[in-house]
């Protein structure tokens, strides 16, 4: 499967109350990229990608999905290429039983049933939760919830997926698994966007961060320089991941990502004080 | 000020316990963080903790669960939510449904209290302002962000003053400055003598707030300690609980033969810049 391009062209967008959420987002995502969405609450950042699946239109601005205008195209339509999986698994499930649930998304886009069942299994598999598919989902606990819904979306193989803070009330167990699950779409060439809290997170599995103030995008670029941004991370209340943050207290030039860059880097360093 | 002892539980119809032989006791004014891997059974311990359990949710609970000496299974519900704050995990289930405004929505309990209305007022206004949430009170609890009625939620049960307040991952919707700021209101209500227990993934955060940390895995209490002391435990990655990045670059290093001869392994940044500044860091 592959990815398809997203483009959000000068868009704004005003909630019926009057607060103005999204001022002025021009942002291209080509197929097949990983992009974590950061930010204060309140940034507009939720609002932004709810853009992409048509349960927002823009109030100016247009918003491309592949070759299609979102303004052009109703919430079912842009469920067979935007698969989206909210932070709220609550507003999400509805069926009697975690395998129902999770064979709603393919058999409402025309799957066949053999198909849908083999797909749900996949996806079940996936997020570790076979055992539980006789289950009811309100049985369960959020974290558990909040993987069904995950499955549920996978299920849809749909060419882009939005997740909104897949991450919250995991266990570092179920953070594994959400790192995995997006290592994997993005290995498949889907293109795939986050929402995120966690910046360790972040760091370890996206090569493009776009951080967002105020309804406007304040910086964009690959995830190195923009947790160099010191400054504007501030300014955008983000705080950097652990291992940034150690490294600017160690006087460093380089912000590894990761364990294994930061091991790498403090091994070259002994060598080089050594050598 | 709370405590278990031997307290095991099955919820209805259930075949095995959630719960076996829980004891703890957390003093008065202290600040309590419990880890534990999804499915570890911390939603059901801090309802039990709330007296919710066995009252609404019914099942077979053994042992006792007392605040301040007195026995929560010995009280009705209502007196039960007087003495114990109970933030659910899901904020968008905490909201009440019954209310048009945040300031409403953080009165309803104080309503329900019988509190009179000029010092109800005044307390949501000094619970929103702990909370940075002057700006959102004439706001419906439903426009809000899913950060902001988070917020909502921790403020409607703050501004009860219950002697202990036990919260069900009460950050998990927010942002680090939101998080930073929730913890640093705990702090301030230690101060005044409330005992806080919180269930939490943030390690780092739990670190510096936390005065002891407990491991629930198993159905039991595994481990109980000082937070540096738990958070270098070798055992929580089998408890699927994880380390802070410190801690998992520090041990990275060792097995690179990097930090010879090193004694404690660092939990939070500050033990971090220590060690790697002696090794790879600045000099």
């Amino acid at each position: 499967m592959t990815g398809m391009p997203l483009r959000f062209e000068e868009v704004h967008y005003r909630y019926p109350a009057g607060v103005e959420a999204i001022r002025g987002v021009s942002l291209a995502i080509e197929p097949g990229e990983r992009v974590a969405i950061v930010g204060q609450n309140g940034a507009g950042k939720t609002t932004l990608v709810r853009h992409l699946n048509g349960i927002l239109k823009p109030t100016v601005g247009a918003v491309h999905v592949g070759d299609w205008l979102t303004a052009d195209h109703d919430i079912a339509e842009l469920a067979a290429r935007v698969g989206y999986v909210f932070q709220n698994p609550d507003e999400q499930l509805f069926a009697r039983s975690v395998q129902a649930d999770v064979e709603f998304g393919p058999r409402n886009l025309g799957v066949a049933p053999e198909e849908t069942t083999r797909r749900a299994e996949q996806a079940l598999a996936t997020v570790g939760l076979v055992e539980q598919r006789n289950a009811h989902p309100h049985h369960l606990s959020l974290s558990e919830r909040k993987r069904v819904a995950l499955a549920g979306v996978l299920a849809m193989h749909t060419p882009i997926v939005v997740l909104d803070e897949p991450t919250t009330g995991q266990d570092a167990a179920g953070i594994d698994m959400v790192g995995t699950v997006l290592d994997t779409l993005a290995a498949d060439g889907r293109t795939v966007i986050v929402i995120t809290h966690d910046m360790d997170f972040c760091a370890e599995h996206f090569r493009r961060v776009v951080v967002m103030t105020n309804g406007q995008i304040q910086a964009d670029g690959d995830t190195r320089t923009i947790f160099g941004l010191e400054e504007a991370l501030a300014e955008a209340a983000v705080e950097p991941p652990q291992l940034v943050r150690l490294s600017q207290r160690l006087g460093w030039e380089y912000s590894p990502l990761n364990t294994e860059e930061f091991v790498e880097y403090c091994a070259r360093r002994r060598s080089e004080r050594i050598g | 000020m709370i405590r278990l002892d031997g307290v095991s539980y099955a919820y209805p119809d259930a075949v095995r316990p959630v719960l076996e032989n829980v004891s703890l006791d957390i003093g008065r004014g202290a600040i309590a963080g419990i880890l534990g891997a999804s499915g570890a059974g911390k939603t059901t311990l801090a309802k039990i903790m709330a007296g919710f359990i066995p009252a609404v949710d019914g099942g077979e609970l053994s042992g006792t669960v007392s605040v301040d000496g007195q026995g929560m299974g010995d009280l009705p519900l209502a007196e039960a939510v007087s003495r114990v704050g109970l933030v659910i995990q899901n904020p968008f289930n905490q909201i009440s449904g019954a209310r048009y405004t945040v300031r409403e929505e953080i009165a309803f309990g104080l309503e329900n209290f019988g509190v009179a209305r000029p010092e109800m007022q005044g307390r949501v206004d000094e619970v929103a302002e702990l909370l940075n949430l002057g700006p959102l009170l004439d706001r419906s609890p439903y426009e809000l962000s899913g950060g902001q009625q988070q917020l909502v939620a921790i403020a409607s049960m703050i501004v009860l003053r219950t002697p202990v307040l036990v919260m069900d991952e009460p950050t998990s919707q927010l942002d680090p400055a939101g998080t930073r700021m929730v913890f640093d209101v705990l702090s301030t209500l230690r101060g005044t003598g409330i005992t806080v227990v919180i269930f939490e993934h943030k390690l780092e955060l739990l670190h510096q707030h936390a005065d002891a940390l407990y491991v629930l895995a198993d159905r039991s209490i595994v481990a109980a300690g000082d937070p540096t002391d738990i958070l270098a435990d070798a055992r929580l990655a089998e408890w699927h609980i994880g380390s802070t990045r410190y801690t998992r670059a520090a041990r990275a290093a060792q097995d690179r033969g990097l930090l010879a001869g090193l004694q404690h392994l660092p939990v939070s940044l500050e033990q971090a810049v220590a060690v790697f500044a002696d090794d790879g860091g600045a000099r």
